[in-house]
């Protein structure tokens, strides 16, 4: 590889902007491109490598190895409660980056969640400010509409790949009024996962965090 | 009752590195101290394999490495290739699997097949 390539790559990373580096295995080439600018033999085949997260040979008519660069998967936990603790930890191991948000400062402490991103601010202040992209799962677990619908409202507005909330078939119900009186568009509300999670028959907060991620899981490789 | 909205504010926005940004990393700051520097990666797997495919590994002209082609049983031999190839050689791709008479000495145990591409960072 070219050291000039490498800082390419690197900086892509850097930016979060997604590519796939190109790597022509007879040595005779190797690239940045993305669906737009591939070779129109590869187009295709970028765009999967982008979309599965996974690196793949394109076989014809020569060997070219493609790998994604995605940005990285995050998972932004609204409400500093108890189950987001094993919450964060399982989806860490699952390769996400972790981010809770809770402006209640009783809840959101180091000493709760040591070692975690935290972040004190109005859920919707936060969001706007955590940006979520295509690789972003938002969940709020809060149970306290004055919380969990500005999150819900904002989250709802970008391309997070998977947006719950944790609650009852009841208040869910509940939500999916408020928030379309408050002028969330149904196609918008159709997006939203709740009652949160796989239906595993999850009791813990281990259990209701493996059942959520589940769910996450399975919306990200499209097996929901 | 919450107290007033406090702003979010950078550093509590920022996401944690991820592994594969520290080989990159490595592997450009030992390039720019003037050593040479080889690059491994997993371009395919099968059956049984501990790093999938896109996991990278730098070396550098001593030897020394970052990051992971497999669960450590056949770094050595990549780093061997790989020391050639800093050295002048072409880019290549190494073949490791249980029908492999030379990968099975160097202890790919696992039972699966794996093929490494090495190429020098020049």
């Amino acid at each position: 590889m070219r050291a000039a390539l490498l800082a390419e790559l690197r900086a892509a990373r850097a930016a979060g902007r997604p590519v796939v580096l190109a790597t022509w295995l007879d040595g005779s080439d190797q690239r940045l491109c993305t669906p737009a600018d591939a070779p129109a033999a590869l187009t295709a085949a970028v765009a999967d490598a982008l979309r599965t997260d996974q690196a793949t040979v394109h076989d014809a008519p020569t060997p070219v190895l493609l790998e994604p660069h995605n940005p990285p998967l995050r998972l932004i936990i609204v409400g500093a409660v108890h189950v987001a603790e094993p919450l964060a930890q399982i989806a860490a191991v699952a390769g996400f980056a972790i981010t809770i948000v809770d402006p209640r400062r009783a809840f959101a402490t180091a000493a709760r969640f040591p070692g975690r991103a935290l972040v004190t601010a109005w859920p919707d202040d936060a969001l706007a400010a955590l940006a979520p992209d295509a690789r972003t799962a938002v969940v709020t677990l809060t149970h306290d509409p004055k919380l969990d619908d500005p999150a819900l409202i904002a989250a709802l507005a970008t391309p997070a790949f998977y947006v719950g909330c944790l609650g009852s078939t009841k208040t869910h119900a509940a939500r999916r009024t408020r928030l379309g009186e408050g002028g969330v568009a149904a196609a918008a509300l159709d997006r939203l996962h709740g009652p949160v999670g796989l239906r595993i028959g999850a009791r813990t907060p281990a259990e209701i965090a493996v059942s959520i991620l589940g769910e996450i899981v399975a919306t990200l490789r499209g097996a929901a | 009752m919450p107290g007033p909205r406090p702003r979010a504010t950078l550093a509590q926005v920022t996401a944690t590195a991820h592994d594969l940004d520290a080989v990159l990393a490595q592997a450009a700051a030992w390039r720019a101290e003037g050593l040479g520097v080889a690059l491994a990666t997993v371009v395919r797997t099968w059956g049984s394999s501990p790093r999938p495919a896109g996991s990278k590994l730098a070396v550098n002209q001593r030897g020394e490495f970052v990051g992971s082609v497999s669960g450590g049983c056949i770094e050595g031999a990549v780093i061997t290739e790989a020391l050639e190839v800093m050295a002048g050689g072409a880019p290549r791709v190494l073949a490791f699997g249980v029908s492999d008479a030379t990968a099975w000495e160097v202890g790919l145990a696992c039972g699966g097949k794996v093929e490494i591409f090495v190429e020098a960072v020049a």
